[in-house]
């Protein structure tokens, strides 16, 4: 899929700019493109190091565990069918509180690892079960804390406040996962209604 | 709106020195952790760069050539009904599909519109309250190996949906639509 976007993009571009007359526009956005990219990176530098750094903290001091612990409760009436002291409900919990950290790279691992479980659950089955669906719902509407990656943008950009936008993306990204949850629940009440 | 800007200043600060107070009562070596978690954020950074180099090569390809223009302008009147710039358009296309991609075009936008604009805002909120449906399913399922999917692509293409709107709401909500 991605790969039909990029070359997508860029031939429809090409072709484009043919018969636009833009061919010459094109030629420097190559180059511009490329170096634009490595100095975004290189501004994502400072801000990774820092958060990470300090994530690393939070993750050895046991913080990221008591945080775990406190959204226990919720989670457990999210997944109704998963036993409170199964592994699963670990490696989800986990999942969620690294996600929310802009901690992506060790929520990936975490969230296989929950999958697997919940397969077990559901007895090894290679359809999803309900509990799936839920934790993919709540995984893609990505609950957020700090999102570092765009801060480091508006910075490199010069925003006048490149942290403006943390309130409102911790609202939105409630409020998504919340209708993330109530379209899941609509979906799974059809479902058994059917059969 | 002040009030919630404010919020969004000293919230960074605020968790920072609590990690790190927190990390100093459970005799967390917090410099030495600090420092080993910090060689990931450049592992992380060095890592992305030929992603976003492809991807941005081809959005400014995509822009620069005028066929990025060519295809707003027909989402243009629709989007006007509604009341959201057709800039935000192709982002919102990507958005589920391609991480990076998503990230190249909200650099984009950044870089085009300005950070602090309505346009800029709005990409910044979305890149942080959405994620990549496809990516998320690919490889959840993939890797435990679950064939049927059951109704996990519709929740989640909804949720996406759901949070698109919700950041449009939000955005020109707290910030004004300029």
């Amino acid at each position: 899929m991605v790969n039909y976007i990029w070359v997508g993009m860029t031939v429809i571009g090409i072709v484009f700019a043919l018969f636009n007359g833009t061919i010459e526009d094109v030629n420097r956005a190559v180059f511009d493109g490329a170096k634009e990219a490595v100095t975004l990176c290189i501004g994502l530098i400072s801000v990774l190091v820092f958060w990470l750094g300090m994530m690393r903290i939070a993750e050895e001091s046991g913080l990221l565990e008591k945080l775990a612990k406190l959204f226990r409760p919720l989670v457990k009436i999210l997944f109704p069918e998963v036993p409170v002291q199964h592994p699963a409900m670990g490696y989800m919990l986990s999942n969620m509180i690294s996600n929310m950290f802009g901690l992506g790279n060790a929520a990936t691992p975490l969230g296989i690892k929950a999958m697997e479980e919940l397969k077990k659950l559901n007895g090894g089955k290679n359809s999803a079960s309900r509990s799936m669906v839920t934790f993919l719902a709540i995984n893609t509407a990505s609950i957020t804390i700090i999102p570092t990656t765009v801060i480091a943008i508006r910075m490199t950009y010069h925003s006048t406040s490149p942290t403006e936008i943390v309130v409102p993306t911790i609202i939105a990204t409630i409020l998504s996962a919340i209708g993330a949850v109530l379209i899941d629940r609509y979906f799974y009440y059809r479902r058994s209604r059917k059969g | 709106m002040e009030f919630i800007s404010l919020i969004s200043l000293t919230f960074i600060p605020l968790l920072i020195g609590f990690i790190l107070i927190y990390g100093t009562i459970k005799q967390v070596p917090t410099y030495e952790s600090f420092v080993e978690g910090g060689k990931e954020g450049i592992k992380i950074a060095v890592s992305i760069i030929p992603f976003l180099v492809g991807m941005l090569v081809a959005i400014s390809i995509f822009r620069a050539s005028g066929a990025l223009d060519a295809i707003m302008d027909w989402f243009r009147p629709f989007m006007k009904m509604i009341g959201v710039p057709a800039e935000i358009v192709p982002l919102l296309l990507i958005r589920p599909i391609s991480g990076t991609a998503a990230l190249g075009m909200t650099s984009d936008l950044i870089a085009v519109y300005g950070p602090d604009s309505f346009i800029g805002r709005l990409a910044s909120v979305l890149q942080g309250s959405t994620d990549t449906t496809f990516y998320v399913l690919t490889v959840y399922f993939g890797a435990v190996g679950i064939k049927k999917m059951g109704d996990a692509l519709k929740v989640g293409l909804l949720a996406d949906v759901v949070g698109i709107i919700v950041s449009i709401i939000v955005v020109a909500f707290i910030f004004g639509t300029k």
